[in-house]
């Protein structure tokens, strides 16, 4: 039997493999105008985004300014250990860290609550109002809303101190306080975002079966009832991923606007890694370009340790991951 | 027992209606309590900015603009460098846009297409850098050895595609236009350049709305890749201006320098913040109702393929 089968099958594989090499030569030929279309992405691609990449080593060189980057002395691992041992490599961890995981805790819950409370309302006037009012700040640009910031939160002339002060209490230094630096960033944060990010969970609750919820009120389920056994495990593979993805971006603490909100008060907690790599690399008066590249390098492995490690987690917990 | 179920279920009813009715009152109050404290600041800017200035900084506007007026506003137009900013803008978010779009249909289109050999290879190429980059630094030199440094394409090349938007378009590409349409078009002799022309591009209309307003919004608000690339003050875009005066609080004195007091001054300053902030959003906030729409659909694609 196995003497028979075997040739059988090898035969079956030795001409399976050409006719596929020369279907695939085929479909090449026949789609050029298709590849012709791809070539300038792809160029593209390549020179903006994995020329980058390769760029890269200078984080491993001492790198000057008028050299190559290849023609520059190779020092291996110096700019990180430079890095790790400096005083700002706790700090801007901290920093970073801390950031990222407030803006997470409140961020990330309060779209999905919002999402689930305005999918109880019938479709109308007022939930059409609520849902354009909150998209509305997220198209509000970065500079604007720190400006804003500045202006409302403003120590002697903010409406916010102002009403404070008309209650008979001290105003309260917002901008330029290291200690109110995070809240500040994060609520802000909320407000200009929640909206938005209600969005996506909102269509994940639309393919959610009527049917099941018709069966819920048959068996006397209250509206809690359905919203804590429909409608959130049917929006959890969405909440999964969007929880991977911010685990990727856990140390990409957005550059703009904590650069923006920055003054010499609050810049104990308000230095992140993005912020010091622009400053040391590019904005400082001797451009440091190793070093910081070294930093931003450092930035980016961790960032994608942490993607792939929130990843294996969802899967080994609910199978569920996103690749 | 027809009445004890009976009696059972009308209780089992009534209960459930409390709760229900509960959770309404208290789901209502959140959701205007939500709506109002997203509103209140919107409002108050803009009544801010219609108001008299020394009402302003004493804390008498509250909801309505105090002793209405468009002076801030007749300061602001009148200031030259707001007009360069919007000038700039414009051509960035316009120009911009236009490469945008035009990256990535070319690069969706292929892509979608379920015959292409090796098209996972190259997605694959595409979203890997979603998840990893080279970094700020080499990205720097890379824009600076290529000379772009203080030119308009500094903003424009090296943000010519986003792969976010790539992946919306090729989901929609996959999920709304019909397969037999391109077999239908083939059996009739089209090759591919007229199919994604004649055919592709006028069913993509929607498609093409959200990624134009994706990718305009992206270059009306862009501020980082300015701040980078350019130092010279005639291709500065408007955030650039927009942060030298509502955050570094520079203002030129000749939009100040005609009034006499120093309170008055910081009044006038106060408004100019409040007319420009409102000034700068409006285009994106006039265009936004009309818009809203797509922006969602475009949400929606984006999470399918998630």
């Amino acid at each position: 039997m196995t003497t028979i089968t075997t040739p059988a099958r090898t035969n079956l594989a030795a001409a399976a493999k050409p006719r596929s090499l020369r279907g695939a030569w085929r479909q090449i030929r026949q789609g050029w105008q298709l590849y012709l279309l791809l070539l300038l992405p792809v160029v593209w691609l390549l020179i903006f985004m994995y020329y980058p990449m390769y760029g890269a080593q200078i984080a491993f060189r001492d790198f000057l300014p008028g050299k190559s980057i290849t023609g520059s002395e190779w020092i291996g691992l110096e700019n990180f250990t430079r890095f790790f041992n400096s005083p700002m490599f706790m700090r801007l961890m901290k920093n970073t860290l801390w950031l990222s995981l407030y803006s997470l805790v409140v961020g990330f819950p309060i779209p999905i609550l919002l999402a689930l409370s305005l999918n109880q309302l019938q479709t109308g006037f007022f939930k059409r109002t609520v849902q354009m009012v909150s998209y509305a700040p997220y198209f509000i640009s970065t500079v604007v809303m720190v400006g804003l910031l500045l202006n409302f939160l403003d120590l002697r002339r903010g409406p916010v101190n102002l009403f404070l002060m008309q209650l008979g209490l001290d105003p309260i230094q917002f901008m330029g306080s290291a200690e109110l630096f995070p809240s500040v960033y994060v609520w802000s944060g909320v407000w200009q975002n929640t909206g938005f990010a209600t969005i996506i969970y909102l269509a994940a609750l639309t393919t959610v079966d009527p049917s099941l919820h018709e069966a819920a009120v048959v068996d006397g389920a209250n509206r809690l009832q359905r919203i804590w056994h429909i409608d959130i495990p049917s929006i959890t593979p969405v909440i999964v991923t969007l929880f991977i993805l911010n685990m990727g971006q856990l140390l990409n603490i957005g550059f703009e606007k904590t650069y923006l909100m920055q003054n010499q008060l609050n810049l104990a907690t308000s230095e992140v890694i993005s912020t010091y790599v622009y400053k040391t690399g590019l904005a400082g008066g001797i451009a440091n370009f190793s070093y910081a590249a070294a930093i931003g390098l450092f930035n980016s492995v961790i960032g994608l340790v942490l993607l792939v490690s929130a990843n294996w987690a969802a899967n080994r917990l609910t199978n569920k991951g996103l690749f | 027992m027809t009445i004890e179920t009976e009696s059972h279920h009308s209780i089992s009813r009534i209960r459930e209606t409390g709760v229900d009715r509960a959770f309404n009152i208290i789901n209502y109050t959140l959701l205007t309590l939500f709506l109002l404290l997203i509103l209140y600041p919107l409002i108050y800017v803009v009544s801010a900015s219609f108001s008299d200035g020394a009402a302003v900084i004493a804390g008498r506007v509250w909801l309505w603009p105090v002793n209405p007026s468009l002076y801030a506003y007749e300061k602001v137009f009148s200031y030259p460098l707001i007009w360069t900013g919007y000038g700039n803008s414009l051509f960035y978010a316009v120009v911009g846009t236009l490469v945008n779009v035009t990256m990535t249909l070319i690069a969706a289109y292929p892509l979608s297409r379920r015959d292409l050999w090796g098209k996972n290879a190259i997605l694959g190429l595409f979203l890997f850098t979603m998840f990893f980059n080279g970094g700020l630094i080499p990205t720097y030199l890379l824009v600076r050895d290529l000379g772009m440094r203080n030119t308009r394409w500094a903003l424009i090349i090296p943000q010519a595609l986003s792969v976010w938007n790539l992946l919306i378009a090729i989901t929609f590409l996959r999920s709304s236009i019909p397969q037999e349409l391109l077999e239908a078009s083939q059996l009739d002799g089209c090759s591919d350049f007229q199919y994604f022309i004649r055919v592709l591009l006028p069913l993509s209309t929607p498609l093409i709305a959200v990624l134009s307003l994706f990718y305009a919004i992206g270059h009306w608000n862009q501020f980082f890749a300015a701040l980078l690339y350019l130092t010279n003050k005639d291709l500065f875009p408007l955030q650039i201006i927009l942060r030298n005066i509502l955050i570094s609080s520079q203002i030129e004195m000749d939009m100040i320098v005609d009034i006499k007091s120093m309170a008055a001054r910081e009044a006038l300053r106060e408004l100019l913040k409040y007319a420009l902030i409102v000034v700068a959003s409006v285009p994106v906030l006039i265009i936004y109702p009309f818009v809203q729409k797509y922006f969602v659909k475009g949400i929606m694609l984006g999470s399918i393929k998630g």
